[in-house]
């Protein structure tokens, strides 16, 4: 059974259609990139799978459940989890709080109000685990605004991973790195669990095309062509999408 | 241990110096009543109590990013609720207090469940209209409020039988409510929901998708800071025997927004400092010339222009660099 089901997902802005009868499924397990020119309507799909945005009309499944249109926090407590495009963090607290502040809704304690957070072993476990997974635990104690750009797009994925989700959503997470940075970035997307279904934006081919199992293209918020890598770098239509056509 | 306006209170190696300062502190509040004149204990009593009230509105303001303009509201409701409930239904002196902070805290929790739906201005304007709105049943409910004179004769308590009606004793007792109320407050701020809020103050969209429903975490907040409020409220009817509308006009709730900013918002000691310097400012100004909001204004203008962390949290942060180059 899919992990993420989407079934004619459509949303509009007055006129102006973002997201239209969108219908895309992720595997258990799978690599998921969506790639499209500038303004394809990719990060509005995200935003509405997470919850940001609510979709005009169709559905959105996880497993067998329906969560189109729940607002942000019922998603991820769910076990949706997503990254942003820019850094979206706690910027004046610590590394490892910025990550246990994601483990503790899942771990608990949250309503405590007279035992020391330092206290909760389990959140602390959960959160140094998430920041392994991405590298990041020789800062764990720096204040985020201190860190590089590339260790800020790592902070992002180590919190999303600190929900522990069934499906992780990244939205770019190689956008503005530096080709050093980007390399490190797919081996540490790469070497995530399997257990773990993700669904990804992305630009740069090179990351698209060493990631990806299966690829959907979008393109003026329809599908355009979904298939595997091989099958969409041989795609006429996507093709003259990414190359210019003659009409 | 140091606060910092920004970061989470951490432990750190050099905590010893604040072990040692806060005893000091202690000492002096505690000998207070053996060296100072009446005149003195009944100001520091009157500091104690409003360093109670701006550390509850600084819950808000500075850890969870929340500006109330209508704090002074919750004030009102624990001091009327503590007079009335006694005098005019005969309860018990504790058993008003508490009841005052008790309807404060459900005054908190309706008000702020229309407000935290809001945020930015929106936030602001609702809880200054609230405010105004309890102002209003305040000065035109005359039959049970008094009115514009005001109500008073809750009296002052007593404990196993140790009546605490002199300056001395009653000081003891607001010190004790105030270090209690430091140590609850502190112990949540450290805790699991003290991080949550500081997270809300810090990006409440992340917190979101990150799996907290932001909107009851505010109002719970709004609810804990209005109890205290409340509290405070109650104490300064008891200190005071006597409370009237202006108390929760909307300019004291101007008056505990500046005590929280002055002495540094997302501290607690800040807000207690700042509270104090308000209101020996406002005793040793005004007895000199009329015009000492003009003085306060200058300061708080002054503080918010060229120190934004307030008077303690440019303290620490001179303190801190001060450690990290040596």
């Amino acid at each position: 059974m899919s992990v993420l089901r989407i079934t004619d997902l459509t949303r509009s802005f007055g006129s102006l259609v973002v997201t239209s009868r969108v219908n895309l499924s992720v595997e258990q397990g799978e690599r998921h990139v969506i790639i499209g020119p500038n303004g394809a309507g990719k990060t509005s799909l995200v935003n509405q799978i997470g919850g940001q945005l609510k979709p005009s009309a169709g559905g959105i499944f996880l497993g067998e459940e329906e969560i189109t249109g729940l607002p942000p926090a019922e998603i991820c407590r769910r076990g949706i989890a997503r990254t942003f495009q820019r850094n979206n963090l706690f910027r004046e607290l610590s590394v490892l709080e910025n990550v246990r502040l994601a483990a503790q809704p899942r771990r608990g304690g949250a309503l405590n109000f007279t035992v020391p957070a330092s206290r909760f072993a389990a959140v602390t476990e959960a959160a140094l685990h998430a920041l392994a997974l991405v590298g990041l635990c020789s800062v764990a104690d720096q204040t985020v605004r201190n860190l590089s750009y590339g260790e800020q797009r790592q902070l992002e994925i180590a919190i999303a991973l600190a929900s522990e989700p069934r499906l992780l959503l990244l939205d770019e997470p190689t956008s503005g790195m530096a080709p050093a940075e980007t390399a490190r970035m797919i081996a540490l997307i790469a070497g995530l669990p399997r257990s773990l279904a993700i669904l990804m934006i992305e630009h740069d081919m090179q990351v698209v095309f060493s990631l990806a199992d299966r690829i959907t293209v979008l393109y003026y918020g329809e599908v355009l062509a979904t298939g595997m890598p091989e099958e969409i770098a041989a795609n006429a239509r996507v093709r003259d999408v990414y190359l210019g056509t003659r009409h | 241990m140091t606060e910092t306006a920004l970061a989470l209170p951490k432990r750190s190696a050099s905590s010893l110096p604040w072990v040692v300062v806060v005893l000091a502190v202690l000492a002096a509040l505690a000998a207070l009543p053996l060296v100072g004149s009446s005149y003195a204990i009944n100001l520091v009593i009157e500091v104690l109590i409003f360093a109670i009230f701006a550390m509850s509105l600084d819950l808000l303001l500075g850890y969870t990013g929340l500006i109330s303009f209508g704090h002074a509201a919750f004030f009102g409701v624990g001091a009327y609720a503590a007079i009335i409930l006694a005098t005019q239904l005969g309860l018990g002196i504790w058993a008003s207090l508490a009841a005052g902070v008790g309807l404060a805290a459900a005054a908190a929790a309706v008000i702020g469940y229309c407000c935290v739906r809001l945020g930015g201005v929106s936030f602001i304007m609702l809880t200054l209209a609230f405010s105004q709105l309890l102002f209003a049943v305040a000065l035109k409910w005359r039959a049970v409020t008094g009115g514009s004179d005001g109500t008073g004769g809750l009296g002052r308590p007593s404990v196993l039988g140790w009546s605490l009606t002199d300056p001395a004793s009653f000081y003891y007792l607001i010190l004790a409510f105030f270090v209690v109320s430091y140590v609850v407050l502190r112990r949540l701020i450290a805790a699991p929901l003290g991080h949550v809020f500081v997270g809300i103050r810090e990006n409440e969209a992340r917190m979101q998708a990150i799996g907290y429903r932001t909107r009851r975490f505010k109002l719970l907040a709004f609810v804990i800071a209005g109890a205290f409020a409340g509290l405070s409220g109650g104490l300064y009817a008891m200190f005071n025997g006597f409370i009237s509308p202006e108390s929760m006009y909307w300019t004291a709730s101007g008056d505990v927004l500046i005590m929280v900013i002055l002495g540094g918002a997302g501290t607690l000691t800040g807000p207690a400092i700042g509270a104090a310097i308000f209101l020996l400012m406002k005793n040793f100004v005004s007895t000199r010339t009329d015009h000492w909001m003009l003085i306060i204004g200058i300061v708080f203008i002054c503080c918010v222009m060229f120190f934004r962390q307030g008077v303690y949290g440019t303290a620490c942060s001179l303190l801190q660099r001060r450690r990290t180059k040596r």
